[in-house]
C-alpha cells in the first residue's frame, strides 16, 4: 500500500468503536446498525435527549470519543425497551445505552451533576450497605440531593402525598434512624465485594 | 367433467400468474405438452391486479392480452382453473400429482353474458379489489378473465338464489351439481410458480393498519388507480371518500425487519416511485399534490437508477431518510399522523398526510417446505435452488422477491430445465 493510502486508513480507523466493543455491554452491535431511525422516534423521552441512539451509534462509528462519553443522553433512557422492539436488526439498544452510561461513569467522564447518575449513585450506596433499600433514607437523600433549602421547598410541595402515604402505611418515618436491613448484612456486602472483583478482572481494571 | 391425458412427458406448471404462464408458454411452444393449474377461477395472478407495472408504465393488460393469444393458440397447453395441488409424489421423469378441483358450477357454455349476476342479490367480498368492494355471488373475477366463465359462489348453493341464477341462463350453462373432485395425473417435470402474496399489515402494530382507514397497503393503491376499479380510478380515502391530495408511502413496510420478513423485497421502493408518478397522473403535474416517501435506503436496482432520479426530480415528491416509528390518527379529520426522527440531521418530526400507503413486502404464497419432498426452503419460505436430481423447479417468486421482469426470466429459465427432463425422458423410451 502506497505511504498516502496508509495515511488515509489510519485517518479512518476507528479506534473508538473497538473501544466500545470491548468494554461496553452489547458494544458489539454497534456496527450492525443501518442508521433507520426507528429507535430515535420511539422513544417517549426522545425529544429531550441531546444525541438520540441512532445518533449515538453514528457517533460511535465516526470517533466521536469525547462528545459520546460526555453526553447526558444515554443517562435519558429509561427502559421502557420500545426501541428493542421495533428495532429490525433486533439490537439490545437499551443494554447498549446502560453500558455507554456505566463506561463512561467508570472512566470518571459522565456529567456529574446528571440526575440519573446521582440517583442511581443514591440507590446504589443505600442498597448495599445493608441488602435492603431503606426508603426514607432514599427520598430524603434525593429531595435534599441539590442542597437544604431546595430540599424544604420540594419536601412541603409533596407534604400531602407524604401524609397519605403515612396513613395508608406505606411510609414509615422512624426507619430513617433505625434500618434493620436484611439478615445477613454482612454476608451481602462480602458478596457484592467479590462480584466487584469478579467483574472487574473481566473489564480488565485490575491486574 | 375432467378427464385429463397426462404422461410422464407432460410439464405440469403450478400458478397461473405471469411465471407460471410464461413458463406454460415456453415449455409448449418448444412442442412439450404442459398442463398449467391456477387455483383461482381464471389467469393473471397479482399482475393482473396492477395498474401498471414499472419501469415502462405500461398497462398490464396488453401484456395479458398477448399471452392469453398465444394461450388460445397453442394446442399443447391445457389450463385448468381452480385447481390446487394436493400432493407430489415420485421423481424426475415420473410424478404422480393429486389435483383437487373445485366446482365453478358454470360449464364451457358460458357466453359471460351476465344474466346469472343479474338474477342474484346477494354480495361477497370482491378478491380482485382486496376486500374494498363487493360483488355478485355469481360473477366474473374481472374484465380480462381467462376463461371467460362466470363462477357461481359457494355461499349461495342450496339456496333459492342459486335456483333464480339457474333459471336466468339461457345456455345451459349453470350446473349446481358439479362436486369437488380429486384426480390423479402423470408428469415428467414440475415447474411450480406459485407466486406471492403481501405481507399481512396488521402484524406491523406501530403503523396501525387494523386501526386507522387511512392506512393502506401499496396493492389497495393500484386498485384505487383502476377506472373500473372500486374507487373508479380515483385516490378515495377510505375514512370519507375525500380526495387524498397528500400521500406518505412507508418504504420497508414488513421487509427487512427480523420481527416480520428478513429478506428484502425488492419491488417495494420501485413501487412506490412509480406510484409517485401516479400523483400527476390523477391531479395534474402543476397541482399542489405532493407525496412524501419514508424510506431507510431506496433500493431501484440496477437499470432502475433513472427511475428513481427521474422522481427525485419531481417538486411534488419528498423524500425522507427515517423508517417511520409509529402513526397516529386525529379523530376529527381521520388524518395520520407520521412520527420519526430522520437521519439527515435527526430531526423529529409529526407530519399530517391525507393517506398514508404501505410498501408492502412479498413473501411466499407457499412455504417451499411443504411442496414436496427434496424442495428446500430458504429462510424466508422461497424455493432455493438445489441439484439433488428433482425435477420440481421454481419459477418467478415463488424463488424469490421478483419484480415481473425478473419473474418471466426466472420463468423461462424453469421451462428450459423442465424441456431437458422431458427430453431426456422422450429419449429413454423411444
Amino acid at each position: 500500500m502506497a505511504d498516502s493510502d496508509t495515511a488515509m486508513v489510519e485517518r479512518y480507523r476507528n479506534s473508538f468503536l473497538n473501544e466500545v466493543e470491548a468494554n461496553v455491554e452489547e458494544g458489539d452491535w454497534v456496527k450492525m446498525c443501518i442508521q433507520c431511525g426507528v429507535c430515535s422516534g420511539s422513544c417517549p423521552f426522545g425529544p429531550h435527549w441531546e444525541h438520540p441512539p441512532q445518533e449515538l451509534f453514528m457517533m460511535i462509528r465516526a470517533g466521536k470519543r469525547e462528545a459520546v462519553l460526555s453526553t447526558d443522553s444515554m443517562w435519558m433512557c429509561t427502559s421502557c425497551y420500545n426501541c428493542i422492539v421495533r428495532c429490525p436488526r433486533e439490537i439490545p439498544i437499551t443494554h447498549i445505552m446502560h453500558g455507554l452510561a456505566n463506561y463512561a461513569h467508570r472512566l470518571g467522564i459522565a456529567p456529574k451533576m446528571n440526575p440519573t447518575r446521582r440517583f442511581a449513585k443514591l440507590f446504589w450506596d443505600n442498597i448495599a450497605q445493608k441488602g435492603r433499600v431503606n426508603e426514607m433514607r432514599l427520598s430524603v437523600g434525593l429531595y435534599f440531593m441539590d442542597g437544604l433549602a431546595s430540599g424544604i421547598k420540594k419536601s412541603m410541595e409533596m407534604a400531602s402525598t407524604g401524609w397519605g402515604m403515612f396513613r395508608a402505611k406505606r411510609m414509615n418515618p422512624p426507619t430513617l434512624f433505625v434500618h434493620k436491613g436484611c439478615k445477613d448484612s454482612e454476608g451481602i456486602r462480602k458478596m457484592l465485594k467479590k462480584a466487584q472483583e469478579i467483574e472487574d478482572r473481566r473489564k480488565g481494571l485490575t491486574v | 367433467m375432467t378427464d385429463v391425458v397426462a404422461t410422464n412427458e407432460t410439464v405440469l406448471v403450478v400458478g397461473g400468474g405471469i411465471s407460471g404462464m410464461t413458463a406454460a408458454l415456453e415449455t409448449a411452444e418448444c412442442g412439450k405438452d404442459v398442463i398449467l393449474v391456477e387455483k383461482e377461477p381464471a389467469l393473471g395472478g397479482r399482475v393482473a391486479q396492477l395498474y401498471k407495472y414499472f419501469p415502462k408504465l405500461c398497462h398490464p393488460t396488453c401484456g395479458m392480452e398477448i399471452n392469453l393469444g398465444r394461450i388460445k393458440a397453442n394446442p399443447h397447453l391445457r389450463v385448468m382453473t381452480m385447481t390446487e395441488v394436493a400432493a407430489v409424489d415420485g421423481k424426475a421423469g415420473d410424478y404422480s400429482v393429486s389435483l383437487k378441483v373445485s366446482p365453478r358450477y358454470v360449464n364451457d357454455n358460458c357466453t359471460a353474458c351476465g344474466a346469472c349476476a343479474q338474477a342474484v342479490t346477494s354480495e361477497i367480498e370482491d378478491p380482485f379489489n382486496y376486500g374494498m368492494s363487493k360483488m355478485k355471488a355469481a360473477y366474473l373475477p374481472f374484465n380480462m378473465a381467462y376463461p371467460q366463465r362466470y363462477v357461481i359462489d359457494s355461499s349461495i348453493i342450496g339456496t333459492p338464489e342459486a335456483d333464480s341464477a339457474k333459471a336466468a341462463c339461457k345456455y345451459d350453462a349453470i350446473d349446481l351439481d358439479m362436486k369437488e373432485q380429486t384426480i390423479t395425473i402423470k408428469a415428467g417435470a414440475i415447474i411450480w410458480a406459485t407466486g406471492w402474496r403481501p405481507y399481512d399489515a396488521a402484524k406491523i402494530q406501530p403503523y396501525g393498519y387494523d386501526r386507522f382507514a387511512n392506512v393502506i397497503t401499496s396493492l389497495e393503491l393500484e386498485r384505487m388507480m383502476d377506472k373500473f376499479g372500486p374507487t373508479g380510478g380515483k385516490f378515495l380515502r377510505p375514512s370519507d371518500g375525500k380526495e387524498a391530495k397528500n400521500l406518505a408511502f412507508i418504504q420497508c413496510a414488513g421487509s427487512r425487519d427480523r420481527n416480520h420478513l428478513k429478506h428484502c423485497s425488492r419491488i417495494c421502493c420501485m413501487a412506490s416511485l412509480k406510484q409517485s408518478t401516479y400523483i400527476g397522473e390523477q391531479f395534474g403535474e402543476e397541482s399542489d399534490a405532493s407525496a412524501s416517501i419514508y424510506y431507510i435506503d431506496i433500493r431501484a436496482i440496477d437499470r432502475f437508477e433513472n427511475f428513481y432520479k427521474a422522481v427525485q426530480a419531481d417538486p411534488k415528491v419528498k423524500f425522507v431518510k427515517s423508517k417511520v416509528a409509529n402513526i397516529t390518527e386525529d379523530p376529527e379529520t381521520g388524518d395520520v399522523i407520521l412520527h420519526g426522527v430522520d437521519t439527515e440531521g435527526y430531526h423529529r418530526y409529526d407530519n399530517r398526510h391525507d393517506l398514508c400507503v404501505l410498501a408492502i413486502g412479498m413473501e411466499p404464497s407457499v412455504d417451499a417446505s411443504e411442496i414436496a419432498r427434496g424442495v428446500s426452503a430458504d429462510m424466508s419460505g422461497f424455493i432455493e435452488f438445489n441439484n439433488d436430481g428433482g425435477a420440481i423447479f421454481g419459477a418467478g417468486c415463488a424463488t424469490n422477491a421478483l419484480d415481473v421482469n425478473r419473474s418471466v426470466q426466472s420463468a423461462t429459465a424453469a421451462a428450459l430445465r423442465a424441456v431437458q427432463v422431458i427430453n431426456r425422458v422422450s429419449a429413454a423410451e423411444s
